[in-house]
């Protein structure tokens, strides 16, 4: 009997809400209202978080210091993604980067945009954009394009 | 640590798309263990199995393979993360004076699920989630920072792809043997700058398991004992642009632990095979360094100069590694079933001639957050 | 080989319907400062991380990798090991393994759920067979139901019985700051009385008959967290460190048509084989407090046969004699157990928990008043699955 490959189709619905916390909530509501990009600082190791957390991870203890980060920064690496997911409704390519504003000790994930992939190279300069209708996420920002000065 | 030897080894072939169900892919792995083993579901006295919910499209993904999995009436865990931390697992538990005997198993049916949007569930749903990263993109984003550190071509990530591919079509149990030259790599398809579709491991189906021994429990079994001689993991931390990504500090860590239990002092001298898992052709020359057998920043040398290849000094990725199959969690496993039947003499055309030692890798997280290492030999 | 472990810390957040005020990492992150700061350790003190949770109930993929940077696991070796509603008690057996097998002196045991950011229901749901068993299953509550329906067939129980368990619980979690349900309306009041008002109540509706809401656990958000220790530091460390005495659990079947309902068999086992490895042959006498999980009222009549406290129908006497309350004969969940918080990847570690400190005799107002010799945790989940584990007073031999 030659095999007979059904298959049964599904999806998995299970719609979800994802606290920020009270550190998040204070890092998403000043890009929202203000533009503004803030980390936390760590008083033991220096570190400067963005996105900002509660907990030094390295040191293990609670971050009470807030600092203003600048807007624009450096790419340490990016890719051009060519065949992103549908689900996600990005029209390819996409830049990917990982900036590092300001005094940041490490760098943020986000978009790259207003430049060509061919143009997008390790070290440039790039400056935060943002959406014009921010809600408090991630978002908010809209991409990283290259200083053109 | 006292001896634990993997007395069995047992899989499924790794395809695109399989037919089998979970359970019926984790009973022929378990069968093929045992068999190997020269014993019987009996002598097994507790049962790991390795799956993951997001994978298997189901929370408790561990259920569905109680029964395939010889589960019945044992103590019995689920590790969720890569077949080679649920070894590591099972050895811990093999010594620790309740169990003789441990079979550990894994799956994964990756065609059935989508893998962009599995993998993006691995980034955090506040701050990346949204932007539509996944295994992939981010991967690229660690091959580029590889290539800034230390000068590597894309040139050096495609050498990886021609030797494993070539390495696989010895392998009868993987679907992606090829014989590729260095310019097919540069021109497959891009899918993330500067990773080509070459560049990138498939996405597989396949289960595959293994049976532990302490020394009074491997009495039970026919087979040679391959001993575990030295193992250890780790993991950096999660934020991807606060870790530095090319720096495999977690391996180094996990790779150290494992040498100094296997009194290894020169890894690339005293290692006979070594199994990595290069779910990316960069991940090879990133996972050398990490593991001791290239000077930081110098893994695109091994390539370079053949050193790795089969006839060289230290094949890596005889089995034609993850690159040609990539059945995630069970790949881990995989890699350190190739490394007990080289060790064992039973590696038919791949066999490393006079192999005594090899080492096994697998990785788990986004950009080989963290780190297993498993040193085994005769 | 094998060493000997002992708890010699823990700590957790406290149970609430929803933690707005931190993200899981947070979370995670204040019930490991907790149990660091109950055994008096740094995090550069702990060798390992396990942990565990279920992944639907918050949509995180590889959480033990997404979680380290407040798991306090960066540079440290970390696994998560999950098993549905047996995780807490998987996770705090791994994390004795890693002990006992000699590789590592203190480990650190984590479970956490933020049930309150996904639809509970729907997560558990997908945790059927999406072939053979998914369509038809209604969550958690259909199971239970039926389970209830065919116990109270067997032995006559009325809801009078059922209810009786929860009252028992709920009054126990006036005691427990972390217990996440603490009903104030209760307190001072006797047994009977409160048994007569739930049952009455025409707010206390029907879930799945014979099902109602005082009947079933809550949902939660918190995390707890255990320090296992080798033999070579735990006294160092603790003062009464609570010995693992034995571990042992059963997770044999895949589908609910398969169970058997007459029993808890894979409790049963799993009870016996703890039990035959410490040699107890009367567990009503020799267990002197048992942190038993109960996800609903009546298992905690038909359970504690299965477990062999008394035989088959008598659990209900055994109840309404007082014998399983705080000065009874065996006190069950002092801390208000499953049915008073139920955060699901941590309530197995804090049944282990809430039994280690009976041991350490750190239970504060929750404490028994009696000196705990060997106290018992059970974890249930997945298909009937059962966990147990026996911890003691006295170093193994």
């Amino acid at each position: 009997m030659k095999d007979a490959r059904l298959t049964c189709e599904g999806r998995i619905k299970v719609p979800y809400k994802w606290y920020v916390g009270e550190t998040g909530s204070r890092f998403f509501t000043a890009l929202r209202d203000r533009c503004e990009i803030w980390g936390t600082r760590c008083p033991s190791c220096n570190k400067v978080y963005v996105p900002p957390v509660k907990n030094c991870w390295q040191c293990f203890r609670h971050l009470e210091e807030w600092v203003p980060v600048d807007g624009s920064g450096v790419v340490e690496s990016f890719t051009v993604a060519r065949q992103p997911d549908p689900m996600f409704n990005l029209e390819p390519p996409v830049i990917y980067g990982l900036i590092r504003l300001g005094e940041a000790s490490g760098s943020l994930l986000h978009y790259i945009g207003e430049a060509r992939p061919e143009e997008v190279k390790v070290g440039m300069r790039v400056k935060a954009v943002f959406a014009d209708r921010r809600s408090g996420n991630i978002l908010d920002i809209k991409y990283f394009a290259p200083h053109r000065d | 640590m006292d001896k634990v030897a993997v007395m069995g080894v047992g899989q499924t072939s790794f395809e695109r798309e399989k037919n089998e169900t979970f359970e019926e892919m984790v009973f022929e792995a378990v069968r093929a263990a045992l068999a190997d083993a020269g014993g019987e579901i009996g002598d097994i006295d507790n049962v790991l199995t390795v799956s993951n919910d997001f994978w298997d499209g189901r929370t408790i993904s561990s259920m569905s393979v109680m029964y395939a999995s010889g589960a019945w009436d044992k103590d019995v865990s689920t590790v969720e993360g890569d077949g080679i931390f649920g070894t590591i697992y099972g050895v811990m538990r093999t010594l620790a004076g309740s169990f003789d005997t441990t079979l550990v198993v894994s799956h994964v049916k990756g065609s059935e699920g989508r893998m962009n949007l599995i993998t993006n569930g691995m980034f955090d749903p506040i701050y990346q989630r949204a932007l539509g990263i996944d295994a992939t993109t981010s991967a690229a984003l660690q091959a580029r920072c590889y290539m800034e550190r230390t000068g590597a071509t894309e040139e050096d990530f495609a050498r990886v792809s021609v030797k494993n591919h070539r390495n696989g079509l010895r392998n009868p149990q993987v679907h992606l043997g090829m014989d590729l030259s260095v310019e097919d790599v540069m021109r497959s398809r891009k899918i993330s700058d500067p990773l080509k579709l070459y560049d990138c491991s498939p996405v597989s189906d396949g289960a595959a398991a293994i049976v532990l021994a302490n020394e009074k429990g491997r009495m039970r079994f026919r087979q040679e004992p391959v001993w575990v001689r030295g193992m250890g993991h780790c993991s950096d931390s999660f934020t991807l642009g606060y870790r530095d990504l090319a720096n495999p500090r977690a391996l180094r860590a996990a790779a150290g632990k494992a040498y100094r239990m296997a009194g290894i002092g020169d890894p690339l001298r005293e290692l006979d095979v070594v199994e990595l898992y290069d779910a990316y052709s960069y991940m090879e020359l990133l996972w050398s360094e990490g593991l001791g057998l290239a000077p930081e920043g110098r893994g695109l040398d091994l390539v370079r100069s053949g050193a790795t290849d089969m006839d060289g000094d230290l094949p890596v990725n005889p089995s034609g590694g993850v690159l040609s199959a990539h059945p995630v969690l069970v790949a881990g496993m995989a890699r350190l079933i190739e490394a007990v039947l080289q060790v064992r003499g039973d590696a038919k055309k791949r066999q490393v001639a006079g192999a005594k030692t090899a080492l096994a890798h697998g990785i788990n997280g986004a950009c080989g957050q963290a780190h297993g290492v498993i040193v085994v030999g005769t | 080989m094998g060493k000997r472990a002992a708890i010699v810390g823990f700590g957790q957040t406290r149970g609430s319907s929803s933690r707005k005020d931190v993200n899981g990492v947070e979370m995670i992150n204040e019930a490991v400062r907790a149990a660091l700061a109950d055994a008096e350790l740094g995090i550069e003190d702990i060798d390992a991380v396990v942990i565990g949770n279920m992944d639907h109930f918050e949509g995180i993929n590889y959480v033990d990798m997404w979680s380290v940077e407040g798991s306090g696991g960066v540079m440290k070796p970390v696994i998560k090991v999950t098993t549905g509603g047996t995780t807490g008690t998987t996770v705090a057996m791994c994390a004795y393994y890693h002990v006992a097998c000699g590789l590592f002196d203190r480990v650190l045991a984590i479970g956490w759920e933020k049930n309150s950011e996904s639809d509970t229901t729907g997560a558990i749901i997908t945790a059927y067979d999406p072939i053979w068993e998914r369509p038809n299953m209604a969550g958690a509550i259909g199971g239970l139901a039926v389970d209830a329906s065919r116990y109270m067939h067997d032995h006559g129980v009325t809801e009078r019985d059922g209810t009786r368990v929860t009252v028992r619980d709920r009054l126990n979690a006036l005691n427990n700051p972390f217990a996440h349900l603490r009903q104030e309306w209760m307190r001072g009041k006797d047994v009977n009385t409160l048994v007569d008002i739930l049952v009455s109540s025409p707010e206390n509706q029907v879930l799945a008959y014979p099902l109602r809401m005082s009947d079933m656990c809550p949902r939660t958000d918190a995390a707890a967290a255990l320090v296992f220790a080798s033999e070579d530091v735990a006294g160092k460390i603790a003062p009464v460190p609570a010995w693992i005495l034995a571990v042992a659990n059963r997770h044999n079947t895949v589908y609910y048509g398969d169970l058997d309902w007459s029993l808890n068999e894979t409790l049963e086992a799993a009870s016996r084989q703890a039990f035959a490895k410490v040699g107890i042959t009367e567990p009503l006498k020799e267990i002197d407090v048992c942190e038993l999980y109960l996800p609903y009222s009546y298992a905690g009549l038909a359970w504690i046969e299965s477990i062999g406290f008394c035989g088959p129908g008598e659990g209900r006497r055994l109840l309404w004699d007082g014998v399983t309350d705080m000065d009874g004969e065996i006190p069950m969940n002092p801390s208000g157990g499953v049915m008073s918080s139920n955060p699901i990847g941590a309530t197995g570690v804090i049944r282990v928990g809430e039994a280690a400190i009976q041991i350490m005799g750190k239970a504060g107002p929750r404490q028994v008043n009696r000196t705990v010799n060997v106290a018992m945790a059970t974890g249930f989940g997945g298909c009937y699955w059962a966990d147990v584990l026996l911890l003691g007073r006295e170093k193994p031999n």
